[in-house]
């Protein structure tokens, strides 16, 4: 058996397990409040359970859409299918179809409902800008969002705050338009109100602590492909290089493109913020370049050391 | 990849896979027999070199490969960032050539270097066109790859020689894996 260079880090799987726990209890809290109080929300989670389930289904579909993205053969791009070819040969992992989208932001994006259904998409931006090694440092990061099976990870832990974002909703409406037909011709109005304030509550804070929890997880997945995908080229350094230039330009870039980006950062390489953004690290979808940048630099240093 | 390892968001380095190397001489007798394609007796290893230190172990292993016999192997690099360590022997000596090449792979393995590894190219032709063999560490399998020109490949005739050696070799079933290495050494 061949000496193995790549140990697991202990800490991040341990963050990841804590969180996706935290996840799996809320679910249960919020299972049994509803069994406890019989309250009918069937044709609520139904509705949740369409809408993310066809969200994952079709996943690459709505991502290419959104993102203007082509599927381009090896005849167009023979530079990049070359990269993924390489990786994908390393990795040992089925070839995903390569997209490239024409938007000057410099990013990239892996989706898709499966390693076998993958799409990996990268802008004209990114491929400018960043040489061969630095673009393969970009790829491995995102085939490494499709071998850990991000999409499908991502949809299933969303789900609750989808559902009780869509309760609050519900909630809301029938509070302003139900509200008046029990108001003129039903005596317990005060108790009906306080039902769906009650409602409104619960939904509410269901969705802020599933929110945090949800972009807790989505830091560490990222970290996870960050780690997953230097130790595939063995070159950390090539991806924190490739993450430095990629958030530089990012931020010097106008800011009509970047809210136009901003709803799909969940599937990107590295988030695209407008300049002067300061929400606490809580809420974002990525990990801060530092961090990232301080585990690349962990990595490297690990691979360098004899075993 | 397991469901805890999907859960945990890690993958496991895929290890190289060197035991169907020496199925080459005898698919090299097939072809020869079948096509009119015989080994031009270059062959090539295929790897990607880490950075810094782990770099310099891998470092050690190759030049410990090139100091072999005098210069028997020959190391060019390709623009993808990998290295190739080249393996030039007579034309008939198929088996040597294999067995060489074998060697180098199981060197940069043992040294903790599997992972790094991406392909073997046993080269033929056949006076005017090239024909590559291509063998697949880490799923252990081979295809052939002829290419044309620059970015072009000949998928008839690649088809053609996978059904000529199917009995020989352990031939990649999925055509979206045999990835072209145009400008590989030999080729």
């Amino acid at each position: 058996m061949a000496r193995n260079r790549f140990p697991q880090d202990r800490g991040l799987a341990t963050r990841m397990v804590v969180t996706a726990f935290l996840l799996g209890a809320l679910y249960a809290v919020v299972i049994t409040a509803l069994l406890l109080a019989h309250v009918q929300l069937g044709l609520v989670l139904v509705i949740a359970v369409v809408l993310l389930f066809s969200q994952y289904w079709f996943s690459d579909r709505i991502a290419l859409f959104s993102m203007n993205g082509r599927i381009v053969t090896p005849e167009e791009a023979p530079q990049l299918h070359a990269v993924v070819d390489r990786l994908c040969a390393l990795a040992d992992m089925p070839k995903p179809a390569v997209a490239i989208a024409d938007v000057d932001l410099p990013n990239a994006f892996a989706t898709g409902r499966s390693p076998k259904r993958a799409v990996v998409c990268a802008t004209t931006g990114i491929l400018r800008r960043l040489d061969t090694e630095e673009l393969e440092g970009v790829l491995a990061h995102e085939l490494s969002h499709v071998a850990h099976r991000d999409v499908a990870v991502m949809t299933v832990a969303s789900f609750l705050g989808v559902a009780a974002g869509f309760v609050t909703r519900f909630a809301l409406y029938s509070e302003m338009f139900g509200g008046f037909n029990r108001r003129s011709n039903n005596n317990d109005q005060g108790g009906g109100v306080a039902v769906v304030f009650v409602v409104l509550l619960f939904s509410m804070v269901i969705y802020a602590i599933s929110f945090v929890l949800t972009r807790a997880l989505s830091r560490y997945r990222e970290l996870s492909a960050d780690r997953s995908g230097a130790l595939l080229t063995g070159r950390p350094s090539a991806l924190a290089s490739a993450l430095t230039k990629v958030t530089g330009e990012m931020s010097r870039i106008p800011s009509r493109d970047l809210r136009h980006a901003e709803a799909f950062n969940a599937f990107f390489f590295a988030p695209a913020l407008s300049q002067g953004f300061s929400i606490s690290s809580l809420f974002s979808t990525h990990p801060s370049l530092e961090v990232r940048l301080r585990q690349l630099a962990h990595i490297s240093q690990q691979l360098g050391q004899p075993v | 990849m397991g469901f805890l390892d999907v859960l945990l968001g890690r993958s496991k380095a895929a290890q190289p896979d060197l035991d169907q190397l020496f199925a080459v001489p005898s698919a090299a007798i097939t072809l020869e027999a079948g096509t009119a394609f015989t080994p031009t007796g270059v062959g090539a290893v295929c790897f990607k070199s880490p950075e810094g230190g782990a770099f310099a172990g891998l470092r050690d292993e190759v030049e410990k490969l090139l100091a072999l016999d005098s210069g028997k192997f020959d190391e060019t690099a390709d623009a993808f960032g990998f290295t190739w360590l080249v393996r030039h022997t007579q034309p008939v000596d198929v088996e040597a050539l294999v067995t060489d090449l074998h060697a180098a792979n199981s060197t940069i393995a043992d040294a903790g270097f599997g992972p790094a590894l991406l392909c073997t190219v046993v080269a033929f032709g056949d006076g005017s066109r090239k024909l590559g063999l291509v063998y697949l560490f880490k799923r252990g399998t081979w295809y052939p790859f002829a290419p044309t020109g620059p970015e072009r490949r000949d998928n008839a005739l690649e088809l053609e020689i996978r059904a000529a050696i199917g009995t020989d070799l352990k031939v990649e079933e999925d055509l979206t894996r045999w990835f072209p290495v145009y400008g590989a050494p030999g080729l």
